[in-house]
């Protein structure tokens, strides 16, 4: 019972994005009676659309739209026109997201004040009280199905979960267990459990690990309040000589062109589309483009301080076996500067299939130093660094005018160049990686390098200043009340956690907010 | 002149001159594979012994001892198209030239791996090189028929995943 919205309709709620964010924010404000459009730019698939093949799946949902990339990060020498590895398809990137669901720790909500001044670094507060997120934590970990939350079990660890477990008790680490992960450990909310396949990168084909795509969409839909339109891009967003939002410009999926009018407009397109969408909307009102007053829009781009440890042991491990994230060693997460860095990390195990760990391990290399870890892929464990990195006003999205889309808009160019921080993370969590797997009898270790970018964050921050940020604590841009940001892209700060629950518990809470100002005829 | 550098390999003495590399040139259009390696591939636009170096050069970058020349040949049998082969006569051309320069007939006649690797690796940063490199790491680790070789199970949905099935059968911990 999809609900059909007129294109003059100029009291819907335009949601351009349907992943973490938008579908999440989609579905709350449909449950309470908001009207929405949701414009998608991917198409539509559901778990048994979903292929377990590592370069199947990726050219099914991977976003391949050209971009360009810059900066002394080596995604940009070994996958130029890929900065990152998201998705397109209705349900985004929670089609593909590991599932690990942590929430910030209180400290990271406050960067600046803990960290105090980093020379190059762009660090702000958040604009929020982390007292006032832990109510839309557990609605988000309720919503999700989250193990090791709300009385629901933990998931079985797998074979490079045991290796891990083991390796990291050997160095005394205690918080190590497998993970809060939006995987059903049991028969939750209609889906089924975890049956251990692996290819949790690809789509669940059980529909265990949640995604918008077979749970916010269809249940907005069922309200009659929320109509998706997918493969439909939006080009630009349309104001007012008020400057208010008044609708979008959109490539449908016969390829023309149409205008859908709005009320309110919520950009949810990921860190490097929205920022691109509000540069690509400029106006000789907003030459900057919209909701930029602050100069902020694209800059302070954040990846997470990323890596890769694998290690080949003399017996077999198995490691795609099972839940591809199965577990992780949380001690490090902590602010302890004495370690050589400020903010923390955490190590969760990985695994990737034979094609992808010969894409992935040292892109680039070759001959017998190279082939001879994959000959030991059976015998291979591995574990992936997810630690907080400094936002910085030069790693930043721009628009690149040189190369356009299949829609002749300009492509956005990813640029982004490691913080002295972040190496020294990396560097300490690449020897303690090592060190777990040493510990258990690792023949040989591989310290890999970023791939392409997963949590793409910070590139419309929030503020408390209109000077500092583009949005405010409830993702309304500073410059412009009927326009939001409802993606990773309003991230102050990127803590060490994977960021999908932290996304959703703001996307709930934005929802009450824009309802609530819908009601009181505030935007 | 050492025999290693004249690049007479002890199969090239073996069986003189109808040896190529990593594969035979059977007659017009055919590579195949050595001894009892059951496999040919026919080749359209590319000359035998230029598909026969390239299978050379694809176990030379990628080098698995068990695995066998025809996946190679799979790997690369995409560059036999109209609009590659030119472009591949021409790398393999001047890999043979390279190989000629220092003191061998062609880069097939390269006994050692090692010695091929060095010619190699001076070249690594050419397009040629690169475009081969490239193709590899989809062309041989991405065929199904390789994944056993190396232990790799591939889906397992169809099976029911891995919950009855030693997702957690670790012994030796």
């Amino acid at each position: 019972m999809t609900a059909p919205f007129e294109l003059s309709d100029d009291s819907v709620v335009v949601v351009i994005g349907t992943g973490a964010g938008g579908g999440v924010l989609a579905n709350e404000l449909a449950q309470k009676g908001v009207s929405v459009v949701a414009l998608e730019a991917g198409g539509r698939y559901l778990p048994e659309d979903y292929i377990n093949d590592e370069w199947d799946s990726f050219g099914q949902l991977a976003w391949t739209d050209p971009r360009t990339t810059s900066g002394d990060w080596r995604v940009s020498k070994d996958f130029s026109g890929l900065p990152a590895w998201i998705v397109k398809a209705v349900g985004g990137t929670t089609t593909h997201w590991a599932g690990a669901s942590l929430r910030f720790q209180d400290h990271e909500w406050k960067a600046r004040t803990t960290y105090g001044d980093t020379a190059g670094a762009n660090l702000l507060d958040w604009p929020i009280d982390p007292r006032e997120m832990d109510d839309y934590y557990t609605r988000a970990e309720n919503k999700l199905g989250v193990t090791r939350t709300g009385g629901r079990a933990g998931l079985p660890g797998n074979n490079n979960f045991k290796v891990f477990e083991k390796g990291a008790r050997a160095l005394g680490y205690e918080e190590v267990h497998t993970g809060r992960m939006a995987i059903n450990s049991a028969d939750y909310d209609g889906r089924p459990a975890c049956q251990q396949t692996g290819f949790c990168f690809q789509g669940c084909k059980w529909g265990a690990k949640w995604s918008t795509a077979y749970t916010d969409i269809p249940n907005g839909e069922a309200t009659g309040n929320l109509e998706v339109r997918e493969r439909c891009h939006v080009m630009r967003i349309e104001h007012n000589q008020q400057g208010k939002v008044t609708g979008v410009v959109y490539v449908d999926a016969e390829g023309n062109q149409q205008e859908q009018k709005a009320r309110v407009v919520c950009v949810a397109g990921n860190s490097i589309e929205s920022p691109r969408l509000l540069l690509n909307s400029a106006s000789s009102m907003f030459p900057d483009g919209l909701a930029n007053s602050s100069g902020q829009v694209g800059r302070n781009y954040m990846r997470h301080v990323t890596g890769s440890v694998y290690a080949v042991f003399d017996q077999p491990v198995r490691m795609w076996r099972g839940t591809t994230m199965a577990g992780i060693i949380q001690d490090e997460a902590i602010n302890d500067p004495s370690r050589g860095f400020v903010g923390g990390y955490e190590l969760e195990t990985l695994a990737l299939g034979l094609p992808f760990m010969a894409a992935f391990l040292d892109p680039g290399a070759w001959g017998r130093e190279f082939t001879t870890a994959l000959d030991h892929y059976e015998n291979m464990a591995g574990m992936w660094i997810v630690g907080e990195d400094m936002p910085q006003e030069t790693n930043r999205i721009t628009l690149n005018s040189d190369v356009t889309d299949q829609h002749g808009l300009p492509v956005a160019n990813v640029h982004f160049s490691d913080h002295p921080n972040d190496i020294a993370m990396r560097d300490h969590a690449y020897r303690q990686g090592i060190a777990v797997y040493e510990a258990v009898g690792a023949t040989r270790v591989f310290p890999t390098p970023p791939y392409p970018s997963t949590h793409n964050l910070g590139t419309n921050r929030m503020s408390s200043d209109p000077r500092d940020g583009v949005v405010n604590a409830h993702g309304q841009s500073h410059d412009i009340a009927n326009l939001f940001v409802s993606d990773g892209s309003q991230f102050t700060t990127g803590a060490a956690e994977n960021p999908t629950l932290t996304i959703v518990a703001l996307a709930i809470r934005q929802a009450e907010f824009i309802a609530a100002e819908l009601g009181r005829q505030n935007i | 002149m050492s025999l290693r550098k004249q690049g007479m390999t002890r199969r090239q003495l073996l069986s003189q001159s109808a040896l190529i590399g990593a594969g035979f040139a059977i007659g017009s259009g055919f590579v195949a594979g050595q001894a009892q390696a059951n496999w040919a591939l026919e080749v359209e636009h590319l000359k035998p012994e230029t598909m026969a170096t390239l299978i050379q050069m694809a176990r030379d970058i990628y080098p698995h001892d068990q695995v066998g020349d025809q996946f190679y040949a799979t790997a690369v049998k995409g560059h036999d198209s109209a609009e590659a082969a030119p472009g591949i006569e021409d790398g393999v051309a001047a890999l043979n030239a390279a190989a000629k320069n220092l003191g061998y007939g062609r880069y097939l006649d390269i006994g050692w791996e090692r010695d091929r690797v060095d010619l190699l690796r001076s070249l690594e940063d050419s397009a040629f090189f690169q475009q081969i490199r490239g193709g590899l790491v989809t062309g041989l680790y991405n065929q199904k028929a390789v994944w056993p070789i190396f232990g790799y199970e591939g889906e397992s949905f169809s099976e029911g995943g891995y919950i009855d099935r030693g997702f957690d059968d670790i012994n030796w911990l």
